[in-house]
């Protein structure tokens, strides 16, 4: 049981919550991620990065985005709550070392999980140039606490409504072509999307560039290998061998359609979950 | 096979019961071996293909102890020493021939601490069974006394009488003991540890308990109550339980020790890392470990569509990759999750199978269709990288190979496509590498099974280890006796 000690709304569909793990904010380190469950009969099991941690309060930070039945629930939890199942840290930690000029792009809720990245590659005396991109300004979040962090910080939006009119890849083409911004390393999270392109941008320049790979997973522990992919026609499993890869050699087009083995269930769950909330709201009407 | 009904069965052991019990003459020896092996009742195969309730209901009080008299009580019993953890098996016999479950039980419990549990997965037929005299008096393994089914008869008996008492606890030592993994291995050391005033905490990464009893064995073979129940015996015990915690992960193992005071640590993370076959298409939607498969159906209760949050994946046409058991719970279970049609795909025969007989025979009164002689070459796909069907070879019987089984041989040319939209690779597990990977000074073995010696212990002191992370993927049974091993070495080590 994970205690919520606080909790508060980012943008429209995004939350933020510190939650009491004493255990892994001891063994965290950037890039890995917890899993969680709202419910310890049926719920079911989600991963999420672990976007920073407070020593003192024994706390990690989640961020995440309300996209189905789960992250519904979990939004619906406030600070007092507990949280029945949270276990981590998962995953290998990101490698972090001196590499000169870093470029850190972040699309949506990939932010959150970019954030203690960058921290810790802002800390190992890197040049870090942050990128953030959203559909909109509404969903931009941690601008502040990648100012903070970041040499240089470039916003934009799909729509132009905050910073550039334009997708991350067109300034990180532009930082690559030329040979004074040209970066020794690349880490880009956000939809797999935007991390395919983001690796399809770097290539002809030769930069590496690390995504981190948000497939199902199941146990998180390597026993199941749902979330596993191709990465340079090897499988890996992505709760145990990353979720770090070389974005140069993963095969995104069968994560994508990998991702979307239960759509269809998806979409019944959380219209379930909707027509629950309506119900409800009409009874408490009723009293 | 138990094509009788349970009212047919009823009839006839009353039949029998009457002419061993009730009799003036004692029984002979020739007359005990003539008594025909009690039939175990099951539920009818068209309804319990859509359920996941246990198939096999378990002997009645008369049933068992007609079976019971079936056993000769040998001099020299060879189903004591072919037994694992050496069951006193012709002396609990004796006790439910003369209607005294309650020292059945007892006997038991000196040496096997999960009788319900054993007496329904253990391949009995390859252990205590396998050179049981009335077996070999009536030429057929399938005619040993049921040893497995009398042993669940007594344990399912203690747990409805609802008088199950906790083993006594020796008083404190103040040694702590961290034990890793809840499966069969580890819950045999908890207690066992235990019960000589150790404090004893089993940590566990899932947020249940039972390992593989909880998310590979199906309930329709082991219902979870009865590991529920076993359990709670070790709460009661004092055992302590830390769920949600992946040791290597949340904690280093070195660091138990260093920062968490434990003197001795337990060592029992199974085999839990899927293998696949390395064909092509292998990563397309609809391709599954056995382990994802059976961990979302059983763990995270899928089929229970109406509460589970869990999806599935809705077949219509299911192959199962393998011949273990595992292969038989994935193939039942994709039955009882909606499939059509469900193939065992296996190269070799039948009776090379590994699985149970008993599990082989269920699977196939449910509907399972076996194709032998088969293999998977390469999976196809659609355009949406789903899977759109299963590119087949045959074989034929070749020479036999070092282990004296006739290999399989590929038929050049055989291949045929087999209409799938799902498969399920059960081919085997290979040992955990978690705790091993982020303990560098633990001494693996190229297979990455930890290296132990005679008493369990593993290349550092105080710690020890049992099960599948030392035998890879073998048996419950055999898990828990190397558990019993490790407790009493651990025990000793904590003497002085």
């Amino acid at each position: 049981m994970a205690k919520i000690l606080h909790k508060e709304q980012l943008s429209a569909d995004v939350y933020l919550m510190r939650v009491h793990a004493p255990l892994i904010v001891e063994e965290r380190k950037a890039g890995q991620f917890i899993i969680l469950q709202t419910d310890e009969e049926f719920g079911e099991r989600i991963p999420l990065t672990i976007a920073d941690a407070n020593e003192e309060e024994g706390s990690i930070t989640l961020i995440f985005q309300v996209v189905g039945k789960t992250t519904t629930e979990l939004s619906q939890f406030n600070v007092g709550d507990d949280l029945p199942v949270l276990v981590g840290p998962l995953g290998k930690p990101t490698h972090i070392e001196n590499f000169g000029k870093v470029v850190c792009v972040g699309g949506g809720i990939g932010v959150a999980p970019l954030h203690p990245i960058a921290q810790a590659l802002k800390a190992a005396g890197n040049e870090v140039t942050t990128i953030i991109g959203a559909r909109n300004k509404d969903l931009i979040i941690l601008e502040k606490e990648m100012k903070a962090i970041a040499d240089n910080l470039i916003i934009c939006t799909d729509d132009g409504s905050y910073g550039r009119k334009d997708l991350v890849t067109a300034p990180l083409k532009e930082l690559c072509e030329n040979e004074a911004t040209k970066p020794n390393m690349v880490i880009a999270i956000g939809p797999p999307i935007m991390m395919k392109f983001c690796s399809l941008t770097t290539k002809p320049y030769g930069v590496f560039t690390q995504v981190s790979l948000n497939t199902i997973m199941v146990d998180g522990t390597g026993m199941c290998g749902g979330c596993r992919v191709n990465v340079g026609n090897h499988v890996k499993f992505v709760c145990v061998d990353g979720p770090e890869f070389d974005g140069h050699l993963v095969d995104f087009d069968n994560m994508m359609a990998r991702l979307s083995s239960y759509k269809g269930l998806e979409t019944e769950a959380l219209h379930k979950c909707n027509v629950d909330k309506e119900f409800e709201a009409k009874l408490e009407e009723k009293k | 096979m138990s094509h009788l009904s349970q009212a047919e069965i009823n009839e006839q052991v009353k039949m029998l019961f009457d002419q061993i019990f009730n009799r003036e003459k004692p029984i002979t020896k020739k007359e005990q071996l003539a008594i025909p092996p009690q039939m175990m009742p099951a539920q009818d195969e068209k309804i319990r293909s859509h359920n996941l309730e246990e198939v096999a209901l378990g002997y009645s009080a008369e049933q068992a102890r007609v079976e019971a008299m079936r056993c000769i009580q040998c001099a020299k019993p060879a189903c004591i020493s072919d037994c694992p953890v050496e069951i006193n098996i012709p002396g609990f016999i004796k006790h439910i021939a003369d209607n005294d479950f309650q020292s059945a039980i007892d006997v038991i419990k000196e040496t096997s601490l999960l009788p319900s549990i054993c007496g329904r997965v253990c391949p009995q037929e390859t252990q205590c069974q396998l050179n049981c005299a009335t077996g070999k008096f009536n030429k057929s393994v399938d005619k040993a006394v049921a040893i497995g089914r009398l042993e669940r008869f007594v344990a399912d008996w203690e747990r409805e009488q609802g008088t199950i008492t906790p083993p006594e606890v020796k008083p404190e030592t103040g040694k702590k003991v961290a034990i890793v993994g809840s499966g069969p291995a580890g819950l045999v050391v908890a207690a066992d540890v235990r019960r000589e005033g150790h404090d004893v905490t089993l940590f566990e990464a899932f947020h249940k308990l039972g390992g593989v009893m909880r998310y590979g064995i199906p309930e329709f073979r082991l219902p979870n109550d009865i590991i529920d129940q076993e359990v709670s015996t070790l709460e009661k015990m004092g055992v302590k339980f830390q769920k949600n915690f992946v040791v290597g992960r949340t904690r280093k193992l070195l660091d138990l020790m260093k920062k968490d005071g434990f003197d001795s640590i337990f060592i029992g993370t199974g085999a839990g890392l899927p293998m696949f076959m390395g064909i092509e298409g292998e990563n397309l939607v609809g391709v599954f470990s056995a382990n994802e498969y059976l961990t979302r159906a059983n763990l995270m209760k899928a089929y229970d569509e109406t509460n589970s949050d869990t999806p599935f994946f809705h077949s219509k046409n299911v192959a199962v990759l393998g011949g273990g058991n595992v292969a038989m719970d994935s193939a039942r279970m994709a039955l009882r999750l909606g499939a059509e049609n469900v193939y065992v795909v296996y190269r070799r025969t039948e009776v090379e199978m590994p699985a149970r007989v008993e599990e082989v025979e269920h699977a196939k009164e449910e509907g399972v269709q076996f194709l032998f002689l088969q293999n998977a070459k390469s999976i196809k796909g659609n355009d949406k990288s789903r899977v759109s069907g299963m590119e087949c070879l045959r074989y034929e019987l070749g020479e036999p190979d070092s282990s004296g089984r006739r290999r399989p041989v590929v038929i050049e040319g055989s291949e045929f496509m087999l209409d799938v939209d799902t498969v399920i690779v059960a081919i085997g597990n290979g040992s955990n590498p978690l705790v091993s990977q982020t303990t560098p000074e633990l001494a693996v073995n190229k297979w990455g099974n930890l290296i132990v010696d005679k008493k369990m212990k593993t290349s550092i002191d105080g710690i020890y280890a049992g099960g599948d992370i030392v035998l890879g993927a073998a048996t419950v049974i055999l898990a828990m006796g190397e558990g019993r091993k490790a407790a009493a070495a651990i025990n000793e080590y904590l003497q002085d």
